[in-house]
């Protein structure tokens, strides 16, 4: 597990681990992170409409239902922006530069995310990536992505 | 029904200092609030609205209208949209008066971020919010979530780093002149992009200020406006709109002003080139350039070449901003840059701004807030201001 990375000397970067605080969790979303505890990235789909939903909820946005499902997705898509945080708060205060991005999945959703196992400056918008899980300790694991 | 020229701002007052360690966040609310009604040559016992936002210490309006002493109210809003709400309680209040709801609208904002050390970065929490946890354990901060929408923006139209340093100098060349203003230094383009990086491609001078103080406000009905000594300015139109994530269709490129300046100059009956002055609200530097596409002063993605021509230059640039020197280099209270947009909006229409930026003649202004994370889940709110006699 790595993905951050810490300026040991001007252009060199060292890969560090990343925190991998735990989400909260409650009744709505527990599938989805105790899914991603097994490695499978979900989202919730319209059981009326078909629309696909994203965040996860047991509502559709689209058409207004409260019938919703659950669908595994291939954790494949490519990156529509980033960013290279320095300036981490919380969980992420002192863990040097890291990758805050959002990331459209192959089936469309656009969902935010950590870019891991790149080096910033070998990062693109519109390149492919590929979905990794990196454990909190308690039951979930996050969602992140590398290069495909 | 419109709410044109059926309430006017009879008060505007900025606290004048920018790091306040000796007083709480509920007296500064009371300074600018006397500060406001002073100004409009109004007092407490006259006000019956009461608005605020997050900032406000205590339950909703009902803690700082007690501490106040706001006998009289009959009117209260408390619409939390951030750094948007004070230009949005100003179309609500002006709703409210032409509806019959109140006379004398009192609106304040406070913040101590400064002597509190609140982290730079730190985000408002928002830890019971649906999107939470599919958002906050990747670590966004508030700057970043600003320069997600900057790196797409260049993606997208070619936008560049040294197009969005110009908005900071323009910034920094009206500072200069206000002598409260915490930077008031002019920088260059190349200070902006020497500066350190925050979150890539924003800079430390991309960002505004963190500043302790605050502002109120005093919208009173017209037949109020006629019997106070001050020069007032008329409300004109008033637009607002949320932007949402949308189902994952997240667009980081467009802003809620794409409907609430239409919203507002329709209202007002205005065109864009009837505009004399803009705020517009300035937390970044990319917040800048999105808000004078999406408002329509420039094609969608010519943003960069707009700012980068001196088209924000006061006094006589196509576009003078934020002639107070904004959040970029005055005062960001609160981290909330709304309630400032619409002070310097009123001392251009009074005639009272700096003189160096002083827009001559100025009839119509523009101000413009946005709150939240741009692109992503914000608010947008616009007012068009006019002189007295507009």
């Amino acid at each position: 597990m790595s993905g951050g990375h810490r300026v040991t000397a001007p252009g060199i970067l060292r890969p560090v681990p990343l925190p991998a605080p735990a989400p909260p969790v409650n009744p709505e979303t527990k599938p989805y992170w105790d899914a991603t505890a097994r490695g499978q990235l979900l989202v919730t789909q319209c059981a009326d409409c078909q629309a696909l939903i994203w965040y996860p909820r047991g509502f559709c946005p689209e058409c207004a239902s409260p019938r919703t499902r659950w669908l595994p997705v291939s954790g494949r898509g490519h990156v529509y922006s980033y960013t290279v945080n320095y300036r981490g708060e919380g969980a992420y205060q002192g863990c040097g530069p890291y990758v805050i991005a959002y990331v459209e999945l192959d089936e469309g959703p656009r969902m935010m995310t950590n870019i891991v196992g790149a080096v910033p400056e070998a990062l693109q918008v519109g390149m492919p990536v590929e979905v990794v899980f990196h454990d909190t300790g308690e039951g979930s694991a996050l969602p992140r992505f590398r290069p495909a | 029904m419109t709410i044109r020229g059926k309430a006017h701002i009879a008060g505007a007052y900025e606290h004048p200092d920018r790091k306040i360690p000796d007083k709480s966040l509920a007296q500064v609310h009371a300074e600018v609030a006397i500060g406001a009604l002073n100004d409009a040559g109004l007092a407490m016992r006259d006000v019956d609205a009461y608005f605020c936002a997050g900032d406000a210490p205590g339950f909703g309006p009902v803690s700082m209208a007690d501490y106040l002493g706001l006998r009289n109210l009959r009117y209260l809003d408390s619409t939390e949209t951030g750094g948007s709400s004070y230009l949005t309680h100003v179309g609500h209040a002006a709703a409210a008066i032409a509806a019959g709801k109140c006379r004398v609208a009192l609106i304040t904002l406070a913040g101590l971020p400064r002597s509190q050390h609140t982290p730079s970065g730190q985000r408002p929490s928002r830890s019971g919010a649906p999107e939470a946890g599919f958002e906050s354990v990747f670590g966004p901060t508030t700057v970043s979530m600003y320069a997600l929408a900057a790196r797409r923006h260049m993606h997208e139209f070619g936008t560049t780093g040294t197009q969005l340093a110009a908005i900071k100098v323009a910034a920094s060349q009206h500072a200069q002149h206000n002598p409260r203003a915490m930077l008031p230094v002019p920088v260059t383009v190349e200070e902006v992009l020497d500066s350190p990086m925050i979150s890539d491609p924003l800079h430390r001078l991309d960002c505004c200020v963190i500043t302790d103080g605050g502002g109120a406000l005093v919208v009173v009905a017209p037949e109020v406006a006629a019997g106070l000594p001050r020069q007032t300015v008329k409300v004109l139109g008033h637009g607002e709109s949320p932007k949402l994530a949308d189902n994952g269709r997240i667009d980081l490129t467009r802003t809620g002003a794409v409907w609430s300046g239409p919203r507002a100059m329709e209202e007002a009956g205005v065109t864009h080139a009837d505009i004399d002055y803009a705020s517009i609200y300035d937390s970044f530097t990319i917040t800048v350039l999105q808000a004078i596409e999406d408002l329509g002063f420039c094609d969608k993605g010519k943003g960069g070449g707009f700012v980068a021509d001196g088209a924000l230059l006061a006094p006589h640039g196509r576009l003078p901003f934020n002639t107070d020197g904004g959040g970029l280099c005055n005062n960001h209270p609160a981290n909330r840059g709304g309630m400032t947009k619409v002070i310097e909006a009123v001392r251009q229409l009074r005639g009272e701004a700096s003189a160096a930026v002083q827009v001559p003649d100025c009839e119509l202004a523009l101000a413009h807030g946005n709150g939240g994370s741009l692109g992503t889940r914000s608010a947008a709110a616009t007012l068009i201001l006019g002189r007295e006699d507009a």
